[in-house]
């Protein structure tokens, strides 16, 4: 394991008991790193292993062959379970379900009273975690008259006062509208880029994986593909024998091509919009 | 249609009871209570009244909205009064209608009853009028902390009373959620026999119950991950401090025993 990567899953297997008796094997010698400071996207079918893969990467779910590592700690070894928890914030599909506290400030504390923060730190912590969400207006307000996205800036700002170094988000913005998941998304971006969080964004949108640094995509528990979003983004075919889509921009590349009008390979939908125009220019 | 309901009745604040230390406004009320449990003649009553109304004073709250957390309970108030009147004999008697009479003790027992209760119940709703629920839960918190040594666990029916006031409007809204669902499937809440509405209620309590299985489930796997592990080592963003409020709390309590206890027949 070299300095730079600070999760490690190896050769890590699960099963959960089924309803007679009998294991299901839900990941299978999964291997995977990843970077410090980088932005990965996990991508895969309902069933795929994914949220169990993030469940191992704080402790919640300890592997039953194999090792996982956070920044060194073994999640196997009891004693620094606290520390490894403190490392990796988790941010759930459910906002309205992950929401502790009756008040915003009371939610973001709940992370540090439990580490045991004395509360004059706990104070600037606070207020430093919502100002990194943009949520400081909102330290007394109550979570239900909150919008989704909100909500899950709120569950970002208690994982920040706990200062993490990776921020596992498990479909976050699965139940948002478009404006919340722009919300997140834009978020954990910034904390990425300049807090240096590294950032693990399991989702179901391919759209919400062109930016990220990795992409990992997982089939019947296992890694299926690893790689720059360019590198597998552009095994169409084999991603969509999976039964997984690929982003806008990359399909309607596809098509296209299919029908004998080649394009540069592009992820970002403005650059397709650039192509297009320029190839009818072009013509 | 269940949006409106406020968690408790906490109207927020910054008079001198909203800001008195939870603990010492729990205490307050023991005490309190018990001395109006001590009053019996008219001199101990005045003396609780005007005490009351200078405790909603210091509530910096209009009389009015102090008033209406008698409404709840107003029923209560005139079926004492009517039982006093009509059925405590003794003294004077003022009315008769055959062997019908209203005598000076029923009076009597009938207005300071009613008193009594008004006062338990104004004085109570000082405090959830003055004291947010999360104060609340902590004051209980710390008051019962020592019983925690003998196997109480203090820790975590806090907890859990924090918890339930934190989801009770999400629950609201999800029961709000449920009866338009049911209603647009043509069920009816509003008429029929009583036996009938209750029934009725079967499919919104059922959906209801899934749920609040399932977010207690996500919830507990949030809480994990946050790094929850039981009180042992926990600290608390709000710190609980004694006063120069408290102090007067609790000078204003030794006074006003000792007044009861002196003036009571
Ligand atoms: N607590 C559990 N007990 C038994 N089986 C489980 C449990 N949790 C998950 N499974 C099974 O493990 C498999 C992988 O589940 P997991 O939740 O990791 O998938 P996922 O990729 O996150 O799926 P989704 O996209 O639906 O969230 C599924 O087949 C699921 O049915
Ligand atoms: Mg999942």
């Amino acid at each position: 394991m070299n300095e730079e990567s600070l999760l490690a899953l190896q050769d890590v297997s699960y099963s959960y008991d089924g309803e007679n008796g009998s294991h299901v094997l839900v990941l299978k010698d999964v291997d995977l790193t990843i970077q410090k400071g980088s932005f990965v996207s996990v991508l895969g079918h309902n069933g795929s292993g994914k949220s169990t893969m993030a469940k191992l990467m704080n402790a919640l779910l300890l592997p039953e062959g194999g090792r996982v590592l956070v920044a060194g700690m073994d999640t196997a070894k009891g004693e620094m379970v606290w520390e490894i928890r403190r490392h990796v914030g988790m941010v759930f599909q459910n906002p309205d379900n992950q929401i502790v506290g009756a008040t915003v400030e009371d939610d973001v504390a709940f992370g540090l009273e439990n580490m045991g923060v004395d509360p004059e730190q706990m104070r600037q912590r606070i207020d430093e975690a919502l100002a990194s969400v943009g949520m400081e207006a909102y330290l007394l307000a109550q979570p239900h008259r909150l919008s989704g996205g909100q909500k899950q800036r709120v569950a970002i700002a208690g994982i920040m006062a706990m200062r993490p170094s990776v921020i596992i988000l498990d479909e976050a913005t699965a139940m948002l509208d478009p404006q919340g998941r722009q919300e997140v998304l834009q978020l954990v971006k910034t904390l990425n880029r300049d807090e240096g969080i590294t950032i693990i964004n399991i989702t179901h949108f391919p759209d919400e994986a062109i930016y990220s640094d990795r992409v990992v995509v997982m089939n019947a528990g296992e890694v299926l593909m690893e790689g720059t979003p360019e590198e597998v983004f552009n095994q169409v075919e084999r991603l969509k024998k999976v039964g997984l889509d690929v982003p806008f921009a990359v399909r309607i590349r596809h098509v296209l091509a299919s029908k004998g009008i080649d394009l540069p390979f592009v992820l970002h939908q403005e650059e397709l919009v650039e192509h297009v125009c320029r190839l009818l220019l072009t013509r | 249609m269940l949006q409106n309901i406020a968690i408790g009745q906490y109207v927020p604040g910054h008079s001198f009871l909203h800001r008195a230390d939870p603990r010492s406004k729990l205490l307050f009320i023991i005490l309190f209570a018990t001395l109006v449990f001590l009053a019996n003649n008219a001199l101990t009553y005045a003396v609780l009244i005007a005490f009351t109304l200078y405790a909603g004073l210091l509530s910096r709250l209009s009389l009015g909205y102090i008033l209406k957390s008698l409404k709840p309970v107003w029923i209560l108030i005139v079926f004492t009064i009517v039982l006093h009147i009509f059925m405590t004999k003794g003294g004077t008697v003022y009315f008769q209608w055959g062997w019908f009479t209203v005598e000076e003790r029923g009076v009597q027992q009938a207005i300071f009853i009613s008193f009594r209760l008004g006062l338990l119940v104004i004085i109570s709703s000082l405090l959830t009028l003055t004291t947010s629920p999360i104060d609340l839960t902590e004051g209980l918190e710390r008051l019962l902390g020592p019983f925690a040594r003998i196997g109480v666990p203090v820790h975590d029916i806090a907890l859990m009373m924090s918890i339930a006031i934190r989801f009770i409007p999400t629950l609201m809204e999800e029961t709000d959620k449920i009866i338009k669902a049911q209603t647009a499937r043509g069920a009816n809440f509003t008429s029929g026999s009583l036996i009938k509405r209750a029934q009725n209620l079967i499919p919104i309590a059922i959906p209801l119950f899934v749920s609040a299985f399932r977010r207690a489930e996500d919830l507990a796997l949030a809480m994990e991950a946050r790094g929850y592990r039981g009180g042992v080592g926990r600290t608390r963003l709000h710190k609980l401090a004694f006063s120069w409020r408290d102090a007067g709390m609790a000078v204003a309590g030794v006074l006003l025993a000792i007044t009861i206890g002196w003036w009571r027949a």
